[in-house]
């Protein structure tokens, strides 16, 4: 038994953090936030140079054929620097096309996405819950309705979209008929649209090995990811906590010294470190085809849910008026966390379905 | 313990939700921005003409002059919250520095100032934490020289809510530099406009620029605007500060708050099934109204007792901790039962509520920080309210 990340993992992970921490720092996340999408896609071009787009893929598609513990440890990384762009969404679709078998049109969709040839916008909001009468039908081969909470709509130049029916269609985001419209949350550093579809064209994949398998794999995969992006947020926010309570003095103290401020960091380390150990369990399940994983990966996302608003909220109270502040950022990793834990399911709806899961209730 | 009404408040309640009523369409709502909105301040005129709003106040003051009656204060936040209607201004000025000024304040400077500050007229900003001085506020160094009939003031504030819409502030200066830390402060009120004073806009994490940075550079102010004598400041602030505690807890707007969370809970629906037929959120929504109710009692228990002159002990002290974090909650439960509607912040058809619940989920982590953290409550609920021994002093670190 080994539960630990391989050395290979330890330096591969080193290095997406070297290079994030150089091409996205806080005052490039500040830019991206105010809506700079050029300096976005810097920090895009800089970490598809270290060719993880493809963590996911098989060799024989041009990826790293590595798992997605891999991926979490980078959106890991990530999170820790909030940095945007189209990892996850790209892992995500990966995950899903997957599920075919090797179908050639699958493999020709994995092989642009792992390229960057094209860029995903991933639709999966309705699968998890319906609100504002959004939803999607598919109409002789033509797709009509709306999608909220698509990932990447901004860049997407294909949307890769969760049926009713759990099969995965593919739509060409340029294409007549498509409209999308930008939805701003609190976090200005992730883009999410809302997309409508009128009559559009869609490719609809088949061969899966079982039906929707395509779908549910893409949102365990969504609901990992989002989740050690969380943790990579909330590690951050408990160093920073911890570094501020060592320079802040107060009543002539540094107010790292006041049990008070030593209890709150301690806090949150307790929540944080089975936290990150649960992300990796449930990532390493997923990679083994465990039957556990699908649970894991429900208590994960939902922990992360709940470990991250104490966090957000504890690190900021450590730094008491300064937290509150633009001053220091802190709040970029506070949003960040608030809208990693109501995508791909609110934590009360993850929960439900993992109780669902195990049978302990009937839908 | 009698808490019936009388026939005498029987009739207050149907005075106050008749008055109201008939008034609706005067109020200003969430739309109506800006400390002196015309309907702001209308509103606040006729609440005042109508003695429901500072009804306590004496006459003289701009108030109705009526004699404290926890039933009275009772009723009219229960009409506030029950019509949804704007309860009557309630910013630094009213909450913290009229009561301050009646309690220690000249004739002079209760002439000069309760009036046009209970109109909204005048707004005030609490210049009380420095860079170097928060949660240590008696560590300040803002400094007035006496000279002449002024002091002459050098210093930096800083977090100085509203400064930028302030006509006045009250402030915290060192006025005597020898004196131990607690005894060489002076609590000063001037205005805004005076020259040498300089305010630079502090965003903050909701993205507006609410409070402040404000620098004094040989600003001169009459030595007569202090209030109580040199080197007391300490002790006027304290009052100051017990006000903006209770109006940082104060439970009749978070009732208000709860009841908006239950309107969206009833309104709002998840695969077409309406999120009050959730069980969870249900059991969070009332589990929320019990603190809420609790929270209210307490209210009027502290009430009772100062009205008969004695202290209301613990009951007071949690008010600022328990009230902001139940605030904070309930926030969050709104958000939460929004799903993932809840994370919406900017105009969209989408956005409910104008975004409000993300702005007030974060502006009210703010307040459980700002006016003395959840810490600094904690320590004084255990020192002062328990009795607890106080932590050691440790070396310089
Ligand atoms: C929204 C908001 C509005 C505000 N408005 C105003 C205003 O209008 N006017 C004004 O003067 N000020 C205002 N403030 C300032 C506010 O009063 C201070 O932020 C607050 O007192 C804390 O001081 P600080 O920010 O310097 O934090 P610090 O004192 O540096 O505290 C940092 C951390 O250390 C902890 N800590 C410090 N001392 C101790 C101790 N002895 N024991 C245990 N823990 C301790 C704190 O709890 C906190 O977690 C506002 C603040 C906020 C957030």
């Amino acid at each position: 038994m080994d539960f630990s990340l391989s050395e290979d993992q330890l330096s591969f992970q080193s290095s997406v953090r070297g290079l994030l921490e150089r091409s996205c720092p806080l005052d490039v996340v500040r830019v991206v936030a105010a809506g700079d999408r050029d300096a976005a896609e810097r920090v895009v071009r800089d970490l598809d140079a270290l060719g993880v787009r493809g963590v996911m893929a098989p060799e024989a598609d041009g990826g790293l054929e590595l798992g997605l513990l891999d991926a979490v440890i980078i959106q890991e990384m990530i999170g820790r620097q909030c940095a945007p762009g189209d990892f996850s969404g790209a892992a995500i679709v990966i995950a899903g096309l997957s599920s075919f078998g090797g179908t050639s049109a699958a493999r020709a969709w994995m092989t642009k996405v792992v390229s960057g040839d094209v860029r995903p916008g991933v639709a999966l909001a309705e699968r998890i819950g319906v609100r504002d009468g959004t939803g999607l039908r598919l109409e002789g081969g033509r797709l009509h309705g709306r999608s909220l909470f698509v990932v990447d709509g901004d860049t997407a130049t294909h949307l890769f979209i969760a049926l009713p029916s759990g099969s995965l269609a593919i739509v060409d985001a340029t294409a007549q008929g498509v409209s999308r419209v930008p939805l701003r949350t609190i976090d200005a550093t992730r883009v999410f649209s809302e997309i409508l579809f009128d009559g559009v064209p869609a490719e609809v994949l088949t061969g899966e090995s079982l039906a929707g398998a395509a779908v549910n794999r893409m949102t365990a995969v969504a609901r990992l990811l989002v989740a050690a992006d969380a943790l990579g947020a909330m590690q951050v926010m408990l160093e920073r906590a911890v570094a501020y309570s060592l320079e802040r003095k107060q009543f002539g103290r540094v107010i790292g010294s006041f049990q008070a401020v030593k209890h709150m960091c301690a806090e949150m380390a307790a929540r944080l470190e089975p936290l990150r150990a649960l992300i990796w369990h449930a990532a390493h399940a997923f990679d083994e085809g465990s039957e556990e994983a699908d649970l894991l990966i429900l208590l994960a996302k939902s922990h992360a849910a709940e470990v991250g608003v104490f966090i957000a909220r504890t690190a900021t109270e450590v730094h008491g008026g300064m937290g509150f502040t633009d001053l220091v950022g802190l709040h970029y990793w506070f949003k960040r966390i608030g809208v990693s834990r109501q995508v791909f399911g609110a934590p009360e709806a993850v929960r439900g379905e993992a109780a669902r899961l195990q049978g302990w209730v009937s839908s | 313990m009698d808490l019936r009404l009388s026939s005498e408040h029987q009739a207050f309640r149907a005075h106050v939700a008749s008055l109201l009523e008939s008034h609706r369409h005067l109020a200003p709502t969430a739309t109506d921005r800006g400390l002196k909105h015309p309907k702001r301040l209308a509103w606040q005129a006729f609440l005042l003409r109508e003695g429901l709003a500072a009804r306590t106040v004496p006459e003289a003051y701009g108030g109705r002059g009526e004699a404290p009656d926890i039933l009275k204060s009772r009723i009219l936040s229960e009409e506030f919250a029950r019509t949804g209607l704007a309860p009557p201004l309630a910013g630094q000025g009213i909450s913290m520095l009229v009561p301050t000024l009646l309690e220690l304040g000249t004739p002079e400077q209760r002439q000069a100032y309760i009036g046009p500050t209970l109109r909204g007229e005048m707004v005030w900003c609490q210049g009380y934490s420095e860079p170097g001085s928060g949660s240590d506020l008696a560590s300040l160094t803002t400094r007035a020289v006496a000279d002449g009939d002024d002091y002459v003031i050098n210093g930096q504030k800083i977090w100085t809510s509203t400064a930028m819409q302030a006509d006045m502030i009250f402030c915290l200066v060192r006025t005597e530099a020898d004196a131990p830390a607690h005894q060489g402060i002076s609590y000063l009120l001037f205005s805004m406009k005076t020259p040498g004073i300089e305010i630079r806009p502090l965003v903050d994490m909701t993205g507006t620029a609410n409070f402040n940075e404000v620098f004094f550079t040989d600003v001169r102010v009459p030595r007569r605007q202090i209030v109580g004598k040199p080197g007391e400041g300490w002790k006027v602030a304290n009052a100051t500060l017990t006000h903006e505690r209770g109006m940082l807890g104060d439970p009749s707007a978070s009732r208000a708050r709860l009841m908006r969370v239950a309107e969206i809970m009833q309104r709002e629906t998840v695969d077409g099934r309406s999120l009050m037929e959730d069980p969870v959120f249900r059991d969070r929504l009332v589990a929320l109204q019990a603190r809420v109710y609790a929270m209210q009692a307490n209210g009027l228990r502290v009430m009772s007792a100062q009205l008969k002159g004695e202290s209301p002990g613990m009951a007071g002290l949690i008010i600022k901790l328990e009230g902001c974090e139940l605030n904070h909650e309930i926030a969050r439960l709104a958000i939460d039962a929004m799903g993932e509607l809840g994370i919406l912040y900017d105009d969209s058809p989408h956005l409910r509520d104008d975004g409000d619940w993300q702005q007030k989920y974060m502006y009210d982590l703010g307040l459980i920080i700002g006016g003395g953290t959840a810490q600094i409550q904690k320590n004084i609920i255990s020192e002062r309210g328990l009795g607890m021994p106080r932590e050691p002093k440790s070396a310089k670190a």
